[in-house]
């Protein structure tokens, strides 16, 4: 069972919170001209990284914010929880 | 039978207090204090059950979680419980245990034909022999297999006994308390770290109970029983016995299976039979230990046959003798200490030494003890079927790779000592790469990849000196970094004795012309020939070796057989061991309870159970219950002897016919505030929200980005920035975090938040064409008429004093109102809404009802919004605004979702008018189609419709839309039905839609 620190609240267990997908892909504008290609790739393609991969969590059973977590897709170590906003 | 086998004295048992227990039906003695194992070797029974394929006669061998053989039968309680290990369980009153894996007893048991049939049972036997014919292996082989390869029997009876979880966290978790583990706790402890001790046996103290030391002129047991006193008294302190670190897991999380209940002779009323903890701790010390490894000759697995460290523990913990005319068979210092107790205890024993004539102050103490010596001496094979009775030993020569000469000699048992391989499984578990230790023939814990140190023992490190000075600055430097305190500690001395190098000799070699059967893995019955016969057959890799021949795949997950298994696979393959590698350690390191796994979460607290205000009236009118995710829904209400069609059909026609009352409380409920609350929903919803009055509502329907609707409901706008929204009951959670993944991660920008509010309201549906006259009633002053509350309008009242919220809103497609009030009020709105509802027939109407009423006005549901279908699918791209965008529009515009004969929603009545049409029934054109018929859709929801007293079902169907009129078969192969059916209108009820609006 992760260990995770969500930036608003700190350490928690993996059990208060939801796994959220690769946290890297931004969504297309609204009203954006955009190819089947483009739509499809947001949709539906993802990459499956062996080592670091940033992803989305969504503290579901706390203060119910999502946020971006740096994991080791291989190790499970945690490099570091930022809020949407931060850069990285 | 009396205990021939107890010494008079020593031990760490209580001889005043005799317990009684069964073994095989017959009565026994033991001591409180003792294991099943002691107590059973203190009376002399060394045949305690059979092996797992050939049916071996096998006898106790080790002492505690090393032992491969002694897993049994045992009833406490008339608690049932197979495949426990007798060296670690608890002597108690009453405890009968029984061998297994035999038949009709272990004395005379048929299966042992596999004993002398064993040519024909190489490794991969199974795998060789039940291949063909491929029929027979469900009907014939398998059933006769699982029959003759047995362990325990599971109880089939319900398990009464508590099982509990715990949570913990903690600075340093310390894992085994010999020296090691005592010294770095103690250290820790003392520099005002949190620190938990977990120790799988009962006495603390590991080594120290049996090794003849003394630190700080203390002999083992004190120091150790000083150590604990000490960090018993301190506050930031648990100290656990019967506590097995199991499972290390990401982050530092542990397991431990705590042993609670079985041993006490009167359990309390709470306490459990045994806890699971999950404990966090910020760092590990493993001070596991090690376990001593045999040295493999022929027939090595005789009743008898023990390891010499657990043959030490009987005599110093139990005060037990395994034998009466031991050998000490080693190729290390070891093996003296079990010696020179022996003798101490008035036995003489042999010692067979595969080194040439050695000196060290051990050996020398041993001869000064008049122990018979015999250097470059081996075992070669033990004689005796159910118990050793003598053995052939020879002496070795000078390569130790065959006998100078052999001799047969009398014993009653023989101990080995094969050096010592440190338990590293945990180590393992936590993703350490273990190192091969050259020096001590045995894998050691390499670079930790969390945070963990492996100390004494389990580290490789063999003297007591070493260990409690590491374990003394490991504990202290670990802890310094956690509280910043530095506790000065003096370390102890000991009056330790040096030891001599071991020998690398770890297998006798057959003479010539002989074929014993050498066994490696105990447990699961795997010789020498089986790992060379694997070799053969072209395994290579360890991992398959393992496989092919199970070797170290048993419950004792090869803790006395991996690392010879190793060796011999490296001899045979010419490599050394590290190049072989080593297989991977998984938990749990001993075996654990299911019930301590699943702990409280059982039967109806398997999971949360949600009861909406309303449920104790509910109860008290005969509700019929049907679970909606965690909530308890009333399906009907039961009248007399009616079933669930009678009364669902009762319930609905009511609604058609009067007024009808439904609880929705469990409809989600979303507030949503914020300036651009309805920019936010236009952008959800596929349909325009911009411009939706304050005092409206309005049916949306929101999709995923993949153009699939994910769920519908109302809005109703409840003032300016102010909307309330439903979810269906089943999405309420998933449409939640849909919500607040769009304003957080997509469009920050957005000012608005949302919350869930499903508990803070109590809701109940009115529906049928005298709810309105219900509703003037309920609220005498509010107007009430159409045109000052129509179809989708909102407005507040005063329910008898109760602030109340009024939605013109309708799934029944009748005339219907939803009163919402705080949920401390459900109760209250539902008994006033019974109570002033008599006079117009009012009856409470339960989901099965609810379900009639939607189908056969063709409103959609879970069933049709399934996550395979597009609005256009249940006639829903009316809602599909083509001006703005809005979530998964986009996908909307793809070729397949745009095809002519698209599927479609579609009403079907059967042609006779009498039969049902089961939900899941597939439509196809023949019915008598060769397989696989063409499939063109499939039924979604099934219903008796009151309207037109005759079954009626939605489907979802292959180009719908120019379906109506045709005749097609719902066939369903799971009911063996076959229904010839008319499609038609997915609206079988007021297609206009007129009483909703009335």
């Amino acid at each position: 069972m992760l260990n995770i620190k969500c930036p608003y609240c700190g350490d928690r267990s993996q059990k208060e919170f939801a796994y959220g997908g690769d946290g890297t892909i931004t969504r297309p504008k609204l009203n954006q001209e955009i190819s089947d290609e483009e739509w499809d790739n947001f949709v539906y393609l993802r990459k499956s990284p062996r080592g670091k991969h940033i992803e989305l969590w969504h503290h579901i059973a706390g203060c119910r914010q999502w946020f971006k977590v740096e994991r080791d897709t291989t190790t499970h170590e945690i490099f570091r929880t930022f809020k949407p906003e931060e850069e990285f | 039978m009396s205990q021939n086998f107890r010494l008079n004295t020593g031990g760490l048992i209580n001889r005043d207090k005799p317990i009684e227990f069964r073994f095989n039906g017959k009565k026994y003695i033991g001591y409180e204090g003792d294991t099943l194992a002691s107590a059973l070797l203190a009376n002399g029974i060394h045949l305690i059950g059979r092996s797992f394929k050939y049916h071996r006669p096998r006898g106790f061998f080790g002492a505690g979680v090393d032992e491969p053989n002694a897993k049994m039968q045992v009833e406490i309680n008339g608690c049932s419980e197979p495949n426990i290990n007798a060296t670690e369980i608890e002597l108690v009153n009453n405890l009968s245990a029984t061998s297994q894996n035999c038949w009709p007893s272990v004395n005379f048991d048929i299966g042992a034909i596999n004993n002398f049939l064993n040519r024909f049972f190489p490794a991969g036997f199974y795998y060789k022999t039940f291949m063909w014919p491929k029929s027979f292996w469900y009907r014939v082989y398998e059933p006769f297999i699982r029959k003759a390869a047995g362990l325990g029997i599971a109880s089939l009876k319900k398990d009464k006994e508590r099982y509990e979880h715990k949570y913990e966290y903690c600075d340093l978790l310390v894992t085994g308390s010999g020296p090691a583990g005592l010294a770095s706790a103690y250290a820790a402890a003392k520099n005002g770290a949190k620190v938990i001790l977990a120790e799988d046996k009962p006495r603390y103290g590991g080594t120290l109970l049996t090794d003849d030391v003394t630190i700080d002129n203390l002999s083992g047991k004190d120091w150790s029983e000083k150590i604990i006193s000490e960090l018993k008294e301190m506050p930031n302190v648990i100290v656990k016995n019967r506590s097995q670190v199991f499972g290390y897991y990401d982050h530092n999380m542990m397991v431990m299976f705590e042993r609670t209940g079985d041993h006490l002779e009167k359990k309390p009323k709470y306490t459990p039979r045994q806890r699971l903890w999950y404990i966090r701790a910020k760092e590990v010390l493993l001070s596991t230990g090690s376990i001593e490894r045999p040295i493999v000759f022929g027939n090595n697995d005789t009743p008898g046959v023990f390891l010499s460290a657990a043959a030490k523990e009987y005599m110093k913990v139990y005060g037990v003798l395994i034998g009466k005319k031991p050998i000490i068979f080693t190729n290390n210092d070891s093996g003296y200490e079990t010696a020179i107790e022996f003798k101490k205890n008035g036995v003489n024993p042999i010692v067979l030494d595969t080194r040439e004539d050695q000196n060290s102050e051990l050996i020398n103490e041993a001869k000064d003890l008049d122990i018979k010596i015999k250097f470059s001496y081996a075992v070669i094979v033990a004689h005796g079927y159910k118990k050793v009775k003598s053995a052939t030993i020879g002496k070795l020569n000078k390569e130790k790779i065959d006998f100078v000469n052999t001799e047969q000699i009398d014993c009653d048992s023989i101990c080995v000592s094969g050096f010592w391989t440190p338990t590293v499984h945990l180590a393992s578990q936590s993703g350490n790469k273990l190192k091969f230790n050259d020096s001590i023939d045995a894998f050691v814990p390499d670079k930790s990849k969390q945070n963990e140190h492996s100390l004494g023992a389990a580290n490789g490190t063999f003297t007591l000196q070493d260990t409690l000075k590491n374990s003394f600055n490991t504990g202290s430097e670990v802890s310094k970094s956690i509280t910043k305190k530095d506790e000065k500690i003096q370390i102890p001395n000991t009056n330790e004795r040096k030891y001599s190098a071991h020998d690398k000799f770890w297998c006798s070699p057959l003479p010539k012309g002989k074929n014993y059967k050498r066994f490696v893995d105990f447990q699961n019955d795997v010789a020498v020939s089986d790992i060379e016969v694997a070799l053969r057959e072209g395994y290579r890799s360890i991992e398959h070796v393992k496989r092919y021949t199970t070797l170290g795949m048993a419950t004792d997950q090869g803790r006395t057989s991996n690392l010879n298994g190793l060796q011999l696979v490296a001899n045979v393959e010419k490599k050394i061991v590290p190049q072989v590698g080593h297989t991977t350690f998984r938990p749990p390191f001993t075996p654990v309870t299911i019930g301590t796994i699943v702990g409280r979460e059982i039967g109806k607290e398997y999971m949360p159970t949600r009861k909406t205000p309303m449920h104790h009236w509910h109860e008290k009118n005969n509700a019929v219950w049907v679970d909606a995710g965690a909530w308890k829904r009333p399906r009907y209400y039961k009248r007399g002897n009616e079933n669930l069609f009678e009364a669902s059909k009762r319930e609905a026609k009511n609604v058609r016919d009067h007024v009808g009352v439904c609880d929705v409380t469990t409809l989600g409920k979303i507030d949503i505030k914020g300036p651009d609350a309805a920019e936010f929903l236009n952008r959800v919803y596929t349909n325009a929200w911009l411009k939706l009055p304050v005092g409206k509502a309005r049916y949306g329907v929101m999709l995923r980005e993949d153009g699939i609707v994910m769920d519908d409901g109302t809005t109703t706008r409840i003032s300016e920035n102010h909307y309330h929204m439903t979810t269906t009951t089943a999405q309420a959670a998933n449409v939640l975090s849909h919500l607040e993944y769009y304003l957080q991660i997509v469009w920050p920008e957005l000012n608005v938040n949302v919350v869930s509010t499903t508990e803070q309201w109590a809701g109940a549906a009115i529906a049928g064409p005298k709810s309105r006259d219900l509703l003037a009633k309920l609220f005498p002053k509010i107007d009430v008429s159409n045109e000052a509350l129509p179809f989708m309008g909102y407005v507040e009242g005063d329910l008898f004093g109760v602030k109340a919220r009024i939605f013109r809103i309708s799934f029944s497609g009748e005339l219907a109102y939803e009163i919402n009030v705080e949920s401390d009020f459900g109760l209250f709105m539902w008994e006033k809404i019974i109570e002033i509802g008599e006079e117009f027939n009012i009856q409470p109407y339960g989901t099965e009802a609810l379900s009639t009423l939607r189908i056969e006005m063709g409103h959609v549901a879970g069933p049709e919004l399934d996550g395979r279908t597009i609005p256009y699918d249940v006639s829903l791209e009316g809602l599909v605004s083509k001006k703005k965008d809005f979530i998964g529009k986009r996908s909307l515009a793809k070729e397949a979702f745009n095809k002519a004969d698209r599927q479609k929603i579609v009403g079907l009545v059967p042609l006779d008018r009498k039969s049902s049409i089961p939900e899941g029934s597939h439509l196809v054109e023949n019915k008598n189609a060769k397989l696989p018929n063409p499939k063109l859709g499939h039924v979604s929801s099934s219903c008796w419709s009151v309207e037109n007293n005759n079954p009626f079902s939605l489907a979802i169907l292959k180009d719908g839309k120019n379906m109506i009129g045709k005749k097609l078969f719902a066939v369903s192969p799971l009911k063996n039905t076959s229904i010839e059916v008319e499609v038609m209108s997915s609206h079988y009820v007021d297609h206009e839609g007129k009483r909703v609006r009335s």
